[in-house]
């Protein structure tokens, strides 16, 4: 009888001994599939949020911390941009692994330069990042950076595996670089071209593109606008017109369409990350299918006129 | 010479930390984060709110529906920071428009202790409960439920020693104790030398799907009052107070975007049972209550909500005619429905109209509320 006994407890306890994975906590699905490539099957990982989602506004809730409790290593995007939630299920998930400081919080947005740091602070600016723009994963040079800095701290946590992280590492960045020039080509169409935005999520993105943006709909950054707000953009555009209207999967699409339709620009939805669209089941992909959307959307506009 | 081996561990453990801890930028980062909030309000009762009672219930100070007209509410300062790497530190002062100073909250709390355990100790929000540990800025409607008012004098906060631990399980799974002084409501004066009152909770929760999650739980309080006085005239109670709390919420939004369209159903439901001596006579009765509460935000800056409450209190006898306790053979109940606008998360305006039965005297009960928070905020609770 205890024999049985003993032999069940075993059966259950088996795969927590055996599972030598490394338990990763990514905040975003950017980071959640960039561990992929980077961890492969060394790593287990937990996407705490979907492309159908803001990021800047997640309920702290209770699935999030019980997975919280567990993770090794805590890979999101800081800067800001998960103050909302983030702080508060690392306090309550009682894991001094994850904290601020120790190897296991890893941000991605601090490893690399950051654009639109404000020269003063003010609430009255809107929902502004006081260590600048977050959205840094859209660059794939910075993806790169970031890339190679949490390799590095995949060998920090998880010596025993160097030889493999080091060998993952080396061929995504291979297979990366190669990859950022055939985009660059594909896409020096798209240099110099104006665009609408409605939330400042693509600055890193149109940098590496040279694309200029021209307007954004939100009138500041986490404010929706009023149809009066949206009147007064209109009169603006017809003096400085732009090429199509962009906005993300998980944003309300009902402004940036009723402009699109009133200055009969091309609306583009990007899928913004991993899962936002069908094209985009990974980071290659999601740049992929994102050029394509926007050189689609050049030729509309170009057809029209 | 194990000095040596420590120091040289500690060494290394900070070189690595340093080496491959994120890179900051901020020269203020050990500031602590500081926030102010302010609140106000203008009200319309159709009854005198120095007359509000709730039938069949001896009421703590400030459980009352407010003051009329325009007034300032209380103003809160919030201030939080890691202490080193082992605490963290909070605390939450009121600034009443009375012009005197509340320490609500102040507390240090263990971070990352291992294993799932967390230790707070100081003064806090019992962790019992759903609505308990939220602030008063951060709640949907501009009063509490009767069954906070009536059984917790509005929130239990108490003076003690929390002990919690999360199972290391995919669903979240928490229990606690907790040991307070026994000042909180119901408990008073600080009974069996200052260890007056004791908790235990559980809470569990998890996601259904990706739009929708939940949470329930059940939480015990075993107080002690020692000449607990209420009302006035004053009415003392001392002997033994017991509750038991469950609570359960749910939560939807599409695909789990909360910035659109989000709906909050909550409920909690409260049994409490009394015996000791109320007003120089024998006492031994129970009351019961709850509340069930809807709010719904259908598109941004904008929620409605709905709840409704409902407490009764056992006929406690012919001896306690005349007192707060004295049921009238009325169960209290209300109905409250609210709108507000946000035009962020730092800013709202409230309008709450309440159908107050709380006495058999009906209360018509108008609020205009405004809601500002200025500084560093921290995260809200689920």
């Amino acid at each position: 009888m205890y024999k049985k006994i003993i032999l069940l407890l075993g059966f259950i306890l088996l795969p927590s001994l055996v599972q030598a994975q490394l338990r990763i906590f990514a905040c975003e699905p950017e980071w959640a599939a960039l561990s992929m490539e980077l961890g492969g099957d060394k790593v287990s990982i937990y996407q705490a949020t979907s492309a159908f989602q803001d990021p800047h506004h997640i309920e702290a809730r209770p699935s999030l911390i019980a997975k919280m409790r567990r993770a090794d290593l805590l890979v999101c995007t800081g800067v800001g941009l998960e103050e909302a939630w983030l702080p508060l299920i690392i306090r309550r998930a009682s894991n001094g692994k994850v904290l601020e400081g120790q190897p296991g919080h890893f941000m991605a947005a601090l490893q690399v330069s950051r654009l639109d740091i404000p020269i003063n602070v003010d609430r009255k600016h809107g929902d502004v990042h006081p260590q600048g723009n977050p959205h840094v994963h859209l660059d794939p040079n910075r993806l790169l950076k970031i890339a190679n800095d949490l390799s590095k701290r995949l060998v920090a946590i998880d010596a025993d595996n160097k030889a493999y992280y080091l060998q993952r590492l080396e061929s995504f960045s291979t297979k990366w670089r190669s990859q950022i020039a055939n985009w660059e080509k594909l896409a020096k169409p798209l240099q110099g071209i104006d665009v609408v935005v409605y939330h400042k999520d693509w600055l890193y993105l149109f940098e590496w593109l040279k694309i200029n943006v021209v307007a954004t709909i939100e009138p500041k950054p986490g404010i929706t606008p009023s149809a009066g707000y949206l009147t007064i953009m209109k009169q603006q555009l017809l003096q400085k017109p732009a090429a199509m209207v962009v906005f993300a999967r998980y944003q309300n699409d009902k402004a940036s369409r009723w402009l699109s339709e009133k200055m009969k620009y091309p609306l583009v939805e990007l899928p913004y990350t991993v899962g936002g669209n069908k094209e985009s089941s990974s980071l290659t992909k999601l740049f992929d299918s994102t050029i394509q959307l926007l050189l689609r959307a050049l030729k509309e506009k170009d057809q029209k006129q | 010479m194990f000095l040596r081996i420590y120091s040289g561990i500690l060494l290394l453990g900070l070189s690595v930390s340093h080496v491959f801890a994120d890179n900051k930028i901020s020269s203020n980062q050990f500031n602590p984060a500081i926030s102010v909030i302010l609140n106000g309000s203008y009200t319309q009762f159709t009854n005198d709110p120095d007359n509000y009672s709730i039938s069949g219930f001896a009421l703590a100070e400030e459980t009352g529906p407010g003051e009329e007209g325009f007034s300032l509410g209380e103003s809160e300062l919030n201030i939080s920071a890691n202490v080193d790497d082992l605490f963290y530190g909070h605390i939450t002062v009121a600034l009443t428009p009375e012009n005197s100073v509340e320490v609500e909250e102040a507390y240090f709390e263990t971070l990352g202790l291992g294993d799932g355990l967390t230790i707070k100790g100081g003064r806090f929000f019992s962790g019992i409960g759903y609505l308990n540990q939220h602030h008063a800025h951060s709640w949907d409607f501009v009063d509490q439920p009767l069954a906070y008012k009536a059984m917790l004098g509005g929130q239990l906060s108490d003076d003690g020693l929390q002990v919690r631990w999360l199972a290391p399980t995919d669903t979240y799974l928490e229990f606690g104790i907790e040991g307070l002084r026994g000042d909180g409501f119901p408990a008073g004066n600080a009974a069996n030398d200052g260890k007056g009152t004791m908790t235990v909770f559980t809470h569990i929760g998890g996601d259904i799907n990706q739009s929708q999650s939940w949470s329930a739980g059940l939480s015990f309080i075993s107080a002690e009052a020692d000449a607990r006085e209420t009302g006035s005239p004053a009415e003392t109670f001392t002997g033994d107070s017991e509750m038991l709390i469950l609570d359960i919420i749910w939560k939807w939004a599409p695909e789990g975007n909360i910035k659109q369209e989000n709906l909050k159903l909550q409920a909690e439901y409260f049994s409490r049972d009394e015996e000791g001596l109320y007003a120089g006579n024998n006492y031994d009765a129970s009351q019961s209550g709850y509340y069930l509460q809807a709010v719904y935000q259908f598109k941004p800056k904008w929620r409605v909500g709905l709840r409704y409450d409902a407490l009764s209190a056992d006929d406690p006898g012919v001896a306690f005619a005349g007192t707060a306790l004295d049921t009238l053979g009325h169960d209290p109940e209300r109905w409250s429905a609210m709108i507000d606008w946000s035009r962020s998360e730092f800013s709202r305006l409230r309008l709450q109209y309440n159908i107050d039965d709380s006495n058999p005297d009906q209360d018509s009960q108008f609020y205009v509320q405004y809601t500002m928070s200025l500084g560093a905020h921290g995260a809200h609770r689920y």
